[in-house]
């Protein structure tokens, strides 16, 4: 039993107890309360109100009258949770059992995993919070949303059925083309921090003010108002982009519902449907911790002061974790209802419209922006 | 990198190479080819080659397979299927294999290094992502952008090929 | 006849899109921000407020049977509304009133009269048909039930939903 010791059983524990905390106490939740914001945001931009009124219903256990609590809703994602889970499990007969039962779960899996590599907070506890602080941070980011297309293209190959098919296969070109442009448009900002780690994107942005809001800082340069345009320009590219590939509208070509009646996910129901669901909420959330950890300096809130590894030890340090870690995921939270907000304004592009803003548009402009970094990095010192 | 990790990522990259070749229906054969590429990345990523590895999957699983995936589907290859194993190309793809297997194993014998296990690295001084980054555009800058030009020539080539207007 | 719509020619503002978006998202925001500020008029909180004292004359709810006032079904088991239903929700058991009875010179009342509410379309037909004036579409307009059984509406149920109306003619009065 020699190799036992070996094991660093401390990294090991610790990185399992950032993973479960990420996952069931962050993600998880977001992702219920973001179906319900997306729910009651789309009702209030209409005038409507949306689900308001849940309440626990007592009359299944025998009791006269249900329990109305006024929470505004708020139980409404426990209800749709309990009922995905109740709901018959039901696998038609013409489809491709073996894949058709693996598609959801590999439209989730990726995009939980991207999660591992986003610092969504400072140190706690003695401890970096990041699952996994890898050197290739960004790249890692990329090449696990970009298997996440298999999830989408096995969906809607193995239903064995004309819609779900149209959806997978707009959906993995759509994918495809946006990558490239979603890549590129995160050279510049790369090269501005000069690493790929995403903690060191941080640091970096802790110490000279966040790309998007130079003067957090509080003090701005040539150089950065020089490098402000070429910033926003890659922060509007980025994020249009990252709309394409997480398939939202105006881009939600995959499932657009008046073509395709649901797209990809037409024949399936119940829990492997909410895999699904799941997965495309955890990849906007995955998208939104992206921008943020590049563009909008991550935990990093001006007027606060950094924990180290040693401080955040003590009572006030880890106070002070928590807090970064609640500034994270509000900068998140507020990205998430502009992913929604956008949704409900803009109406569906056409596939070639799609097709021509990528390719035509985006790609040249991000690629042009890389030339303007180099030109205003190289002599503006 | 753990031996235990190394043996279980190999068995499965393996286990999967063969379940390439043995799958008949060709949409399993791309699935099991990402899945050893995954498998592949593990592996490099263990011996803290990060860059190495996550390319491995941006460009192979996560671009190029998936295009190969799209067009099997596409095709719906379903004669691909219904075809059984001949035994003469059983016979001589093992012998193949069996005599490639052969070979390395003899060409490691006979070479001293082959027999002593690897010398534990250095501690890297730089990260991978820069050491790569270094060594081609200062060692190899010629040829790098050689390929550069090479890769554009192809593309546009591409382009005008299949833009060609069906007479 | 084919004929070529012009596309309208944009300016290079229009062409960018995104000013054009940002004007979008300001006007879904003004609808949101209304609506937080509890400026836009909502539609009634149903099970909390009701229709019900706003409800018009003419309104047609559930059809339901009425007594005369002196009591008696106003019913003459003519069949005419269970031939003129539409969804064909009506079914009718015709009786006859016992030689008797006081009102014994109306002859028939049903036996049972049923409709089934799960196929009622709230047309108002029965209403129009009735040459006795004893269906008369009220102004219930929540009619639940667990199960299709339920639904269904039996004599006693339209009649304590119908009530009373009196006569203004009395063809069918006791002789005196």
């Amino acid at each position: 039993m020699d190799f036992l010791n070996d094991i660093p059983w401390l990294l090991i524990l610790s990185s399992v107890a950032k993973t479960l905390f990420l996952i069931f106490l962050v993600v998880l939740p977001l992702v219920s309360y973001t179906v319900y914001a997306e729910r009651r945001v789309s009702a209030l931009i209409q005038d409507r109100l949306g689900p308001n009124r849940t309440g626990f219903p007592t009359s299944l256990l025998g009791f006269k009258t249900d329990l109305q609590l006024y929470l505004g809703g708020l139980g409404q994602p426990v209800a749709d949770a309990v009922k995905f889970l109740l709901k018959e499990e039901f696998t038609p007969g013409h489809v491709n059992k073996v894949y058709f039962w693996m598609a959801p779960v590999l439209a989730m899996v990726p995009a939980l995993s991207t999660l591992a590599v986003l610092p969504f907070g400072n140190y706690m506890f003695g401890q970096k919070m990041v699952v996994a602080d890898v050197n290739v941070g960004i790249l890692y980011v990329f090449a696990i949303a970009s298997v996440g297309v298999y999830g989408i293209v096995l969906a809607g190959w193995s239903s064995n059925s004309k819609y779900p098919f149209l959806g997978g296969i707009r959906s993995t070109s759509q994918m495809i083309s946006y990558e490239l442009s979603l890549g590129l448009s995160a050279v510049p900002v790369l090269m501005i921090i000069g690493d790929l780690n995403l903690s060191e994107a941080i640091r970096y942005q802790v110490e000279n003010g966040w790309l998007l809001l130079p003067f957090t800082d509080g003090k701005l340069t040539l150089r950065e108002i020089l490098l402000w345009f070429p910033v926003f320009i890659s922060f509007v590219v980025f994020t249009i982009s990252m709309f394409a590939e997480t398939n939202r509208l105006p881009f939600d070509l995959p499932e657009s519902e008046t073509e395709l009646v649901a797209g990809y996910h037409t024949e399936y129901s119940s829990m492997k449907f909410a895999l699904f669901f799941l997965g495309e909420y955890a990849a906007m959330i995955a998208g939104s911790s992206l921008i943020v950890v590049l563009f909008l300096g991550g935990w990093h809130l001006p007027f606060l002061p950094i924990n180290t590894s040693e401080t955040s030890l003590t009572l006030a340090g880890s106070l002070l974790g928590l807090i970064h870690i609640t500034v994270f995921f509000a900068k998140v939270v507020v990205l998430l209802l502009c992913f929604i907000w956008v949704r409900w304004t803009l109406p569906r592009f056409r596939f070639d419209q799609l097709m021509k803003l990528g390719w035509l548009y985006l790609f040249e402009i991000a690629l042009v922006n890389i030339f303007i970094t180099a030109a205003v990095i190289a002599f503006v010192k | 990198m753990s031996p235990i990790l190394f043996w279980i990522f190999t068995a499965l990259m393996l286990a999967f190479g063969i379940s390439v070749v043995l799958n008949r229906d060709p949409v399993a054969s791309a699935l099991s080819l990402v899945a050893s590429f995954l498998c592949l990345s593990a592996l490099f990523v263990g011996l803290d080659a990060f860059f190495i590895g996550v390319i491995q999957i941006l460009v192979y699983a996560g671009a190029v397979m998936v295009l190969f995936l799209f067009i099997i589907m596409l095709l719906d290859l379903k004669a691909e299927k219904r075809r059984h194993f001949n035994r003469l190309t059983l016979v001589g793809g093992g012998a193949v294999a069996a005599g490639f297997v052969f070979e390395l194993l003899h060409v490691l014998n006979s070479f001293s290094m082959g027999k002593n296990p690897f010398p534990p690295l250095g501690v890297a001084r730089l990260d991978d992502v820069r050491q790569v980054g270094i060594t081609l555009f200062t060692q190899f800058n010629l040829p790098f952008q050689t390929v550069g030009v090479l890769v554009l020539v192809a593309s546009v080539g591409v382009i005008v090929l299949s833009r060609r207007e069906l007479k | 006849m084919a004929y070529t719509v012009r596309r309208p020619n944009l300016t290079f503002w229009e062409k960018l899109y995104l000013p054009n978006i940002v004007a979008g998202l300001a006007i879904t925001f003004k609808h949101l921000r209304k609506m937080l500020a509890g400026e836009t008029k909502i539609v009634m909180q149903y099970p909390e407020e009701k229709w019900d004292a706003h409800l018009p004359e003419y309104y047609r709810g559930a059809p339901t049977l009425v007594m005369d006032e002196h009591g008696r079904e106003k019913c003459v088991s003519c069949q005419l509304c269970e031939f003129i239903c539409p969804p064909r929700a009506i079914r009718i058991t015709p009786g006859s009133v016992p030689n008797d009875s006081q009102f014994a010179k109306a002859e028939k009342a049903p036996e049972a009269f049923d409709i089934d509410m799960a196929r009622c379309i709230y047309c108002g037909l029965c209403e129009e048909v009735c040459p006795e004036q004893a269906i008369f579409l009220r102004k219930d307009y929540a009619v639940t039930g667990e199960s299709r059984a339920d639904m269904v509406h039996h004599k006693t149920k339209l009649y304590e939903l119908g009530g009373t109306m009196p006569d203004l003619v009395h063809k069918w009065n006791p002789e005196k």
